[in-house]
């Protein structure tokens, strides 16, 4: 559905939309761009992330790999070395492991190792996280993994106009970009504006909707439920801003500080386990630097640290509205 | 279209099964006392590649020999000496043309310094002032390896991106036994020929992965054995006779650039020396085993073949070992250059534009470094 306004072209899309359109407008534009891994090809992935590239662009642009992680990996730092810009898919988060060492000692520090000389432009698209009821090894919450590599952007969209925009700089970018696509959001609908430049880019955090009595800070999935937790809280009188990271690495120390302070108050919401997390770091940064504008110790709301739970189990996992009510309760209010 | 190349890769597969395997002993074209062990000697090598060749490994064992004396004065942290080894050093290189790609290991540093690279560059890794002192891009040679065969994959990818621009580039990726048991080692092969790119992988089965020997790698027939499994053909050549590496590598590079995909070769050589000059090999080998393969030496199978053949006399020797000196000064010389690494090299190259984090990072750095310059000297002894 596409409605036209005066200034840009605006376009409801999915999120799985919004990332097929963000690698077919990069195929098209750029003939460096490359989109490789399992089942990407004529399948179109089996998300549908891909879904009619191979048929556009052809075989040599959008084609399928041996089922070999490490190899996709260790393929796209070579391709990358000799010119081109490969995209390639981890199918599910926890399939991407085996590509692990790929990604630490190669793809993140091969700028480094040739002081510039060799640059990776390639994206790594990992489907992640939970709420889709996936069996054992589909629903990982892996960013810290990524997050603690130096030399890797991370970046987690939580809307299909981030989507779209994000991935296409991921794409652009000279560095290594880990792209988490939450897969809870793939088939929720936005505008995206294909051609206003997407706003502010990698390494921005924004406010998603504004508040003054305190802030929440959240990334990718857990976005959505930040909002609905402040949708809820503002029916009882209280005022919640939700901050959207929409990149881990780099982080937006200013924008997030910036925000606390307007409050005074904090709670980081991520799916991951808690223990030595995103949402820890995200803690500890704004406890470092933000101590004096807060009325009450930052609060955490996470994945317990267990593996992650079967889908029957799984609500007991995920950020609810009410823990994150719950912690914003915790906030030592004077007028408790 | 796709199903045609399918088609194709299959016919090539029934009619060429038997020619994936190896020959069933190492090719030796030279023996040990450098006697051709062929009667027609149009099969060798022409004269001009062998003496190319014999230049090279003399260099090539005189670069061994001097990083190893840079170690022992505490100029370099360690070395992986070649020594040995320079046949498959010097024809890793020989065959490839300035188009083709080189991944070496972080043994194959007198393989990079024949295909031209500064030797003080090669060195640099080792020497400590960073991780890599040289720029691939500049004589085609990657970085030196230190996890073993992760550079395999990279290999592959850098072929086929070359194969996709309709480029006639070959890639030469080494690696040794040791790294033939890794995960990287098989997922190479198979993106390889899947994707029938232009690469020739090259083990130097050296027997030993540190201490670890051969048999407890592969209880395979060879290594070259385990190209038929991706569909690659293998050849096993005897890894001291640089004829035989020449003869074996040319035709393979050759047959990768005619399209004929992914290629392997594995040189059976051996590791004089211990691991590095941290390790003792007498813990794990006996000397009877070390003197079998020091009468099998390289250098002195191809002097003697190319004396005998009047090809070489007492003057050319001299000259390759005049050039060979040369470089052993060049490299001891510049080495002997205390560089002092800039502590903000440490922040400039991990992004294409530092993070914020970085940024104020760098500014604890020095602001720590120009508080603790004076501060030493003041400090009371």
């Amino acid at each position: 559905m596409t409605t036209t306004s005066p200034a840009v072209e605006r376009e409801t899309l999915s999120t799985a939309q919004a990332i097929n359109r963000a690698l077919r407008d990069a195929l098209a534009e750029d003939p460096t761009v490359l989109v490789l891994g399992e089942d990407v090809g004529p399948l179109g992935g089996v998300f549908r992330v891909t879904d009619g590239l191979t048929a556009e662009f052809g075989e040599d642009r959008c084609f399928d790999t041996p089922l070999a992680e490490a190899g996709i990996a260790g393929f796209a730092v070579g391709l990358a070395m000799n010119g081109m810009r490969p995209v390639i898919e981890m199918q599910f988060d926890a399939f991407a492991y085996p590509a692990f060492e790929q990604v630490v000692s190669h793809i993140a520090k091969m700028r480094n190792r040739t002081r510039g000389r060799v640059e990776l432009p390639l994206v790594i698209r990992v489907p992640y996280a939970g709420g889709v009821g996936g069996v054992e090894h589909h629903s990982d919450s892996s960013e810290a993994y990524y997050a603690h590599t130096p030399g890797l952007h991370v970046v987690a969209p939580s809307n299909p106009s981030d989507a779209y925009w994000l991935l296409r700089e991921a794409i652009a970018s000279p560095d290594p970009v880990v792209f988490l696509e939450p897969k809870k959001l793939y088939w929720a609908k936005g505008e995206v504006a294909l051609a206003d430049g997407g706003g502010p880019g990698i390494g921005t955090a924004v406010v998603r909707r504004p508040g003054t009595d305190a802030t929440l800070i959240a990334y990718g999935p857990s976005v959505p439920v930040a909002l609905e937790a402040a949708e809820a809280a503002a029916r009882d009188g209280r005022s919640l801003q939700v901050v959207d990271l929409r990149s881990i690495v780099p982080f937006d120390d200013a924008g997030v500080c910036a925000a606390v302070e307007s409050t005074g108050r904090a709670v980081v919401i991520a799916e991951a386990a808690g223990f030595a997390s995103v949402a820890s770091e995200i803690a500890a940064r704004v406890g470092e630097r933000c101590f004096h504008s807060l009325a009450a110790p930052v609060r955490r709301v996470t994945g317990f640290d267990i593996p992650y739970p079967p889908p029957k189990l799984e609500h007991l996992q995920l950020p609810s509205v009410d823990r994150i009510l719950d912690a914003v309760d915790d906030l030592q209010w004077e007028d408790a | 279209m796709e199903s045609e190349w399918n088609f194709d890769q299959y016919i090539y597969m029934v009619i060429n099964e038997d020619l994936m395997l190896p020959s069933r002993e190492p090719v030796m074209l030279l023996d040990p006392d450098g006697r051709p062990t062929v009667d027609d000697t149009a099969a060798l090598p022409a004269a001009d590649d062998l003496l190319r060749g014999l230049a090279g490994m003399v260099t090539a064992r005189r670069f061994n020999e001097q990083a190893s004396v840079l170690v022992r004065q505490g100029r370099l942290a360690v070395y992986p000496s070649s020594y040995g080894q320079e046949a498959c050093q010097v024809a890793a290189a020989q065959v490839l043309d300035d188009e083709d790609w080189l991944f070496p290991t972080y043994r194959d540093t007198a393989a990079a310094v024949t295909r031209g690279v500064d030797p003080v560059e090669v060195l640099g890794l080792l020497k400590g002032d960073w991780h890599s002192g040289y720029d691939p891009y500049e004589r085609r040679v990657a970085p030196l390896a230190t996890p073993l065969a992760t550079q395999l994959p990279h290999a592959v990818g850098v072929a086929h991106a070359a194969r996709l621009r309709g480029e006639s580039t070959v890639v030469l990726a080494m690696c040794g036994d040791g790294a033939t048991s890794e995960g990287d080692f098989h997922e190479a092969l198979n993106f390889a020929a899947v994707f029938r790119v232009p690469v020739v992988f090259f083990v130097q089965n050296n027997q030993y992965a540190i201490s670890v020997p051969l048999s407890r790698q592969t209880v395979a027939p060879s290594l070259a054995h385990k190209g038929v499994g991706y569909g690659v053909p293998g050849e096993q050549v005897d890894g001291n006779d640089l004829a035989a590496l020449l003869h074996v590598l040319s035709a393979a590079v050759g047959r990768a650039r005619a399209g004929e995909g992914p290629q392997l070769v594995e040189g059976r050589t051996y590791r004089m020396q211990a691991h590095t000059n941290a390790d003792d090999a007498t813990r794990y080998r006996g000397d009877d085993e070390v003197a079998a393969w020091a009468a099998k030496d390289p250098l002195l199978r191809l002097d003697a073949y190319l004396r005998g053949a009047g090809l070489l006399d007492d003057a050319r020797a001299a000259a390759h070992a005049d050039a060979a000196e040369r470089l052993a000064r060049h490299t001891r010389d510049g080495i002997a250059v205390d560089v002092v690494p800039d502590p903000e090299d440490l922040f400039r190259f991990v992004y294409s534009t530092p993070t914020p984090q970085l940024v104020e990072q760098l500014a604890l750095v020095r602001d720590e470094l120009s508080r603790d310059e004076p501060s030493r000297e003041e400090t009371p002894r």
